[in-house]
């Protein structure tokens, strides 16, 4: 039953580098778009983008957090004991980028929405950072078992953890530039189209370079996930470098639709793959997945959770990507567009009412 | 640089366990304030959205629609704070996790699901305004009502289990080996402690959002719109004063049969007895006599079990060892929380009463000032019931984590930093309440500039923007 629930979680969390990342990597577009007047444009379609979402996105977090500590517990302290510092850090910036997103939208004078705008993409790119660093520490072994501390510098300073937060980085922008790339064209911005094109190009290019020298950093640092990626989880790495690559030659192509499923299945990929290398350790080499579950009630208790949520929380979500990919959720910020549905029939809505 | 290392050390050594009960205290005292607000003010809302659209009233729905707004930066703050916690359970007390994370965390995964449904429902309540059918948006908000109330239950539920811990098995090394989920949810604490919060919810946010309308009525503000933001939430909050008499009544005799020491310090007994008094105010010392305050001779103990009245025996704090109690100063905290708790909750149901009256005999809300007055101070003074309350369970608790198994010291972190996170903290959440304050109150001046509905904010399309524009202020009550 470990193994379905280790399942879980490692799903939880490509949930949350898929969905959720893809609001963290907005905040880096948001933080490079420039000046206020250059990037009041592209910003605006960041914020339309991820407006209605961002929180659901959010307890994706929360998810991967309950599951760790009901299931493992042993390893979730040793974790939060070993990676206090990078985990204070994201908690702070979880705080101020929530929040300074909230505001921005509520809030009219440029002063403050550049101060709020400013603090959100700061912490957009500070949060994956500091959990990319957490799963290379992870990854590379520092965390010992035992509930016991690791190092609480090395553990998140060294060539594994500074790899992977500047991978996250990446990754996370990368996927952002590709759901803005559809997003710009749902709402018909051709010129934003080409903008973040460009980038997604850019962005596929850059993690695909990083993600080469990743191979000589995990080789020399990581050994366990090393083979692990090169011999056993080889064909999901080769699948996913086929899926980016094949992403990119169709962002290129301007096939917008297609590039964004494939270059989603390419980063999921990745991190399953992540997953299959460090198998069958939650902390590698120290303390496996087994070793480290709770009792059978727990993890029977999880497993209802997650069945419950796949028909609850699954069709809620399903319903909101659907109602906000179809515009139906419209932007309640105060530099709105009029009214765009002027054309549409509103005579059966003002008769109920 | 040796030198510069080795001070840094020096003040990297700092006892941890003060420095992490006061993170916690402070993140989890701020969060609170807003729980009230993500619980229960979705019901105001639809009560006027409700109203709004049955009835045509055009009021209602402005109303509905501005709180829906508001709501959407309380319950941001409330999300972002409530992740700090869940940071915090592994930052501040991984041991305790550690431990009993495979028993005291199965609430939190019914929790996460409540969290995901209501953060879900929420976004497209708050941004279906202008798009979705009035009555499938409606709709939208009631499954965050529900989320709200049975979210609060979980996380309560694992509170609960703090102080009643039940639903596992250890073995000789003190090591979790199988947990009953069921028992570890429904744990003998959880039906009171969550009835009193998700009561409590509904009081505090009733009373607080009506404070805020009962202030601009005070100036002068006295439209049908401001009635109506104010009657809706204080109605609320009036209701649920009686109902949180009688379950504040129960949980305590709880709390007399199953947690006697936490009992003994809200009751300021230092050793068993019976004809308990009540002491108002007042405080232990040091060589355990109780001095000042008001006593109400026999009151405890008559409270604690009416069957036997007077003659109730209440057990004192000296009949545990002093490391397995809380200490002086903490049962003055306790004791001093519970007076306040329970002085305030009985002044806002007299306040409940007074409007209940009124409603009675003259068929309307009292119309005097002071009664304003009294509404505006009843919103303040609800949180800080809250608070109080919040302190009495927390602190009533010490020096235990998990009640009589685990120690608070022995659930902290070994990390010696714990300090300048605190600071980072308290930093961090002083900017972040005043700016939720400031940015709720530019949001409102907004609105009241705007007067009625713009071109950007109508709800429901913008055919009823030309019947409705001029005519929102002396339009005729559905």
């Amino acid at each position: 039953m470990s193994t379905i629930v280790a399942v879980v979680l490692l799903l939880a969390v490509v949930a949350y580098a898929v969905f959720g990342g893809a609001d963290f990597g907005a905040g880096f577009w948001d933080l490079t778009a420039g000046g206020a007047d250059r990037g009041a444009y592209p910003r605006e379609t960041i914020e339309q983008s991820i407006g209605p979402v961002w929180e659901a996105n959010h307890v994706w977090l929360i998810f991967i957090f309950v599951v760790l500590w009901t299931s493992f517990p042993e390893a979730y302290a040793s974790i939060t004991l070993t990676l206090f510092v990078p985990l204070a850090i994201a908690a702070l910036g979880i705080v101020l980028r929530g929040a300074s997103f909230a505001f921005r939208k509520a809030v009219i004078t440029l002063r403050y929405r550049r101060a709020f705008g400013a603090a959100f993409a700061a912490s957009s790119v500070l949060v994956p950072y500091c959990f990319g660093a957490i799963a290379g520490g992870i990854a590379s072994g520092r965390v010992p078992a035992g509930g016991e501390a690791g190092d609480p510098v090395a553990s998140w300073i060294n060539p594994s953890s500074i790899h992977a937060g500047i991978l996250a980085v990446a990754a996370v922008a990368y996927l952002a530039s590709v759901y803005l790339v559809w997003d710009a064209r749902r709402l018909g911005d051709m010129a934003m189209v080409n903008y973040f094109r460009r980038r997604a190009i850019i962005a596929a290019a850059v993690v695909g370079v990083i993600g080469v020298i990743g191979t000589f950093v995990l080789r020399a640092d990581a050994p366990y996930l090393y083979n692990g990626l090169t011999s056993r989880a080889l064909p999901p790495v080769i699948i996913s470098t086929l899926c980016g690559v094949g992403a990119l030659v169709l962002l290129i192509r301007n096939a917008h639709r297609g590039a964004r499923l494939i270059a989603v299945v390419a980063v999921a990929i990745a991190m399953l793959a992540w997953g299959d290398a460090q198998w069958p350790y939650i902390l590698p080499e120290s303390l496996t997945f087994s070793a480290a579950a709770a009792p059978s009630g727990t993890l029977g208790a999880v497993l209802v959770v997650v069945v419950l949520a796949g028909l609850i929380v699954v069709p809620g979500f399903i319903l909101l990507y659907t109602l906000h990919q179809k515009g139906l959720l419209p932007e309640e910020g105060v530099d709105d567009e009029p009214a765009i549905d002027s054309e549409r029939p509103n005579k059966a809505r003002a008769k109920q009412i | 640089m040796s030198a510069t290392l080795s001070t840094l050390t020096t003040i990297l050594q700092v006892n941890p366990v003060p420095w992490a009960r006061a993170q916690m205290a402070f993140t989890l005292g701020f969060h609170i304030i807003l729980v009230p607000l993500g619980v229960s003010w979705t019901f105001m809302t639809l009560i006027a959205n409700y109203r709004g659209i049955r009835h045509n009233d055009r009021d209602a729905l402005t109303l509905a629609q501005r709180w829906s707004k508001y709501m959407a930066v309380t319950f941001a703050v409330g999300a972002v704070t409530g992740t700090v916690l869940t940071f915090e359970f592994g930052l501040l007390w991984p041991r305790f996790m550690g431990q009993w994370g495979e028993a005291f965390g199965v609430p939190f995964g019914f929790e996460g699901l409540f969290f995901f449904t209501e953060g879900i429902f929420i976004a497209i309540y708050i941004f279906g305004w202008r798009r979705l059918k009035p009555w499938a948006h409606f709709w939208t908000g009631v499954p965050i009502v529900i989320a709200g109330i049975f979210g609060a239950i979980s996380v309560v539920s694992a509170n609960a289990w703090m102080n009643a811990p039940a639903g596992f098995t250890l073995d000789s090394n003190g090591n979790v080996v199988q947990v009953i989920p069921v028992q570890v949810i429904f744990n003998a604490s959880m039906p009171w402690q969550a009835a009193h919060m998700v009561i409590a919810a509904y009081l505090v946010g009733g009373f607080l959002i009506a404070s805020v309308y009962a202030t601009a009525m005070l100036r002068g503000r006295r439209d049908r719109y401001h009635y109506l933001g104010f009657l809706i939430p204080f109605t609320v909050g009036a209701i649920m004063t009686p109902i949180q008499l009688g379950i504040g009544d129960g949980l305590a005799r709880w709390v007399y049969a199953n947690q006697p020491v936490k009992f003994a310090a809200i009751e300021l007994v230092p050793t068993t007895s019976s004809d308990v008094p009540e002491t108002l105010l007042g405080h232990l010392n040091a060589d355990g006599t109780v001095t000042g305050g008001l006593p109400i001779p026999g009151l405890a103990s008559w409270l604690s079990d009416p069957s036997t009245g007077k003659a109730t025996v209440v057990q004192g704090l000296d009949t545990v060892p002093p490391d397995q109690r809380p200490t002086i100063r903490e049962t003055n905290i306790v004791h001093l929380a519970w007076d306040i708790m329970v002085g305030f909750g009985t002044l806002l149901f007299l306040l409940a009463v007074w409007y209940a009256l009124s409603w009675i005999f003259r068929r309307r809300m009292p119309q005097t000032k002071w009664f304003l007055r009294a509404a505006v101070v009843a919103g303040p003074a609800a949180v800080i019931t809250l608070e109080a309350g919040w302190v009495v369970t927390e602190v009533g608790r010490q020096p235990w984590i998990v009640y009589n198994l685990m120690r608070v010291e022995e659930a902290v972190t070994a990390n010696p930093g714990v300090w300048i996170m605190f600071i980072a903290v308290v930093i961090l959440y002083a900017l972040l309440g005043t700016t939720t304050i400031l940015v709720l109150r530019t949001m409102s001046r907004r609105f009241r500039r705007a007067r009625s509905f713009t071109d950007l904010d109508t709800p429901y399309g913008p055919s009823l923007l030309a019947e409705g524009a001029s005519t929102r202020a002396e339009e005729p009550v559905g």
